[in-house]
């Protein structure tokens, strides 16, 4: 579906334009003219909405770096500075700080979606790389932002996960020393998180043009996950798709400035507001929410450095999901048990979310004996038996309900699509 | 496209449409406005906007240089010569017109940015034609008053906001 520009300059200066560079066409084909599925739900809005978030981050992010000290001395008080001096740094901030949770939400969300509905099998495998590789870089971004206001979460978040990387063989002692610039978390990690913090959106903003690029070459998958057969089965990008992603664009920025002006500090840790200092560790230590079902993951695991595989294996393991899906069917609609495998993997997602920030040695819901760390442990054997097992062998013995023969046939039936169909083809000999 | 007949008549539609619209521009702007506003000066900036300064150590013929908003100000106690040469000049004189008591408060006491209204260069000052300031970076000639006498600066160094809280204290700003 790429080149399927209907874009004609009609001024002579578009012309003149056209022929140079066939930016204008371009444009036009990706957000105006690009033929998208006719029934993509709400789940569809997500993507927009992450790009939104992205857009978000970046322009308070820009606008923070304005007022911001990146130094160990004086970063928390130059972001105390921001709270109640910069005219409407408190907003600005709390828009950036909220932003980042609401952008891994959209993400999650963006991210579950294409799993429901198979969107990462052929030919979307480069799609969903792309996306992972997003996904990926939003973690490095946020974890090194949230380090910025030097707090105190800030400075021992910083230090639990540069200290992941001692666990690399013979070398891991020179990794973590070479990140930090020092014998510890100090001036120069600080220094040279700020730098990564700021260039890294623009890479994934990078990222983000090769991902829509790759979206625009097979088109969007749909709720049925069949492909759009006739140009009855699509509509215009424009006005269709870009006014319902709009509204929901809004629908969402009310969620987020819920957040911001009436709680801003529900997704942070209050211990965040006391000066980093490294001769005291917080009681609780605990990472910033999108963190945690990976976090428990690594403290499920009984063995340091087979927590760290742990837990980065459960972030690479997504990588590699188009291929071990075996199904030949997409969209969970007709695939009755993966359906159900698939809502428990969201729910054991929450539930290792939860593991991630209370105690491992207290009881599982005051259950006397069962404790949080057996259950985080099935939960962890779940989330990679999902991968590793459910995936590859469910597609080879799942037994899947019939495919519709078009999507316009599933929306209308079979004699509602017909009508429509003749009434179409008569506009068009009339034109 | 709508018939002119609809474009005479506009409907339900036209009207959401327009005001729907228009509501988004105005949250767009309403939006972009604390974007541009943080970059005005913030509290911590306004809190230093005014100093206070004790003239009771400059002598007669003596100045000081205060550093007020980040520029150099210039308090000068003037001789009773140079209050007499800067009051005498004829106004048609002068490229921005200005008598001498409109340049200073007390007649004695001259204060004013010692920044060159031509590009921003700080004068020298007892120099120049005038005895007055002399800018060094394109060689605008102030008098005793600060007013503009010769040069490409186009107008007299800037009296800032200032009172006398008492005979040996101003505050400036």
């Amino acid at each position: 579906m790429s080149g399927h520009s209907t874009y004609v300059p009609k001024s002579d200066a578009g012309k003149w334009l056209e022929e140079r560079l066939p930016i204008i066409s371009l444009m036009h084909s990706a957000a105006v003219s690009m033929p998208n599925p006719r029934n993509l739900n709400y789940w569809w809005v997500f993507g927009g909405i992450a790009m939104f978030m992205l857009i978000v981050q970046i322009v308070t992010g820009i606008i923070l770096a304005m007022h911001y000290t990146p130094h160990a001395d004086m970063a928390f008080n130059s972001v105390e500075h921001i709270m109640r001096d910069v005219n409407w740094g408190w907003m600005l901030r709390y828009t950036h700080a909220n932003g980042a949770s609401m952008f891994f939400i959209a993400v999650y969300i963006h991210i579950l979606r294409g799993m429901y509905y198979g969107s990462y099998k052929a030919p979307r495998e480069v799609l969903w790389l792309l996306g992972m590789l997003i996904y990926l870089l939003m973690m490095a971004t946020g974890f090194m932002g949230y380090v910025l206001p030097w707090g105190q979460m800030s400075f021992w978040g910083a230090t639990v996960i540069t200290n992941f990387f001692e666990v690399v063989p013979f070398i891991g002692d020179d990794i973590r020393t070479l990140l930090w610039g020092g014998f510890a978390v100090d001036n120069p990690t600080l220094n040279r998180f700020f730098s990564l913090h700021y260039l890294l959106p623009f890479v994934i903003l990078g990222v983000v043009v090769l991902h829509i690029w790759a979206l625009h070459v097979p088109g969007s998958n749909n709720p049925l996950g069949i492909e759009p057969k006739t140009k009855q089965d699509t509509m215009s990008f424009h006005p269709y798709f870009t006014m319902k992603d709009l509204y929901a664009i809004v629908l969402f920025a009310i969620v987020l400035f819920y957040f911001v002006f009436f709680n801003p500090n529900f997704m942070g840790h209050p211990d965040n507001y006391i000066p980093a200092n490294s001769l005291v560790t917080p009681a609780h230590i605990v990472p910033e929410w999108y963190y945690l079902p990976f976090y428990a993951i690594l403290r499920s695991i009984p063995d340091k450095l087979g927590g760290v595989v742990g837990m980065f294996g459960a972030i690479l393991i997504m990588f590699v999901v188009p291929w071990l899906d075996t199904s030949k069917v997409r969209s969970a609609k007709f695939r009755p048990a993966y359906r159900i495998f698939f809502w428990i993997f969201v729910f054991n997602g929450i539930l290792l979310g939860y593991f991630g920030q209370v105690s491992t040695t207290d009881d599982f819901l005051g259950i006397h004996g069962v404790t949080n760390l057996l259950v985080s442990r099935i939960s962890t054997i779940y989330y990679f038996g999902f991968f590793i097992v459910i995936l590859p062998v469910l597609g080879l013995i799942e037994k899947t309900k019939p495919l519709p023969n078009s999507i316009s046939e599933a929306v209308l039936g079979v004699e509602g699509a017909a009508e429509e169909a003749a009434l179409l083809a008569a506009a068009e000999a009339k034109a | 496209m709508a018939d002119a007949s609809k474009l005479e008549q506009p409907g339900r539609r036209d009207f959401l449409y327009i005001a729907t619209g228009a509501f988004g521009a105005l949250g767009v702007s309403v939006g972009a406005w604390p974007l541009l506003d943080q970059m005005n000066p913030d509290a911590s900036v306004k809190a230093l906007a005014s100093i206070e300064v004790d003239i009771s150590t400059i002598g007669e013929g003596e100045s000081m240089t205060v550093n007020w908003r980040g520029k150099p100000v210039f308090i000068r106690h003037r001789t009773a010569v140079e209050i007499k040469a800067s009051a005498d000049v004829p106004l048609s004189e002068l490229k921005d017109p200005q008598t001498d008591a409109e340049r200073a408060e007390k007649p004695e006491w001259l204060i004013m940015v010692g920044v060159c209204t031509h590009l921003g260069c700080i004068p020298l000052g007892e120099a120049g034609e005038y005895n007055g300031w002399f800018c060094p970076c394109h060689n605008s000639v102030y008098d005793t008053a600060g007013r503009i006498r010769k040069g490409p600066a186009p107008l007299n160094m800037e009296i800032p906001e200032y009172e006398f809280l008492s005979d040996t204290k101003i505050k400036i700003g």
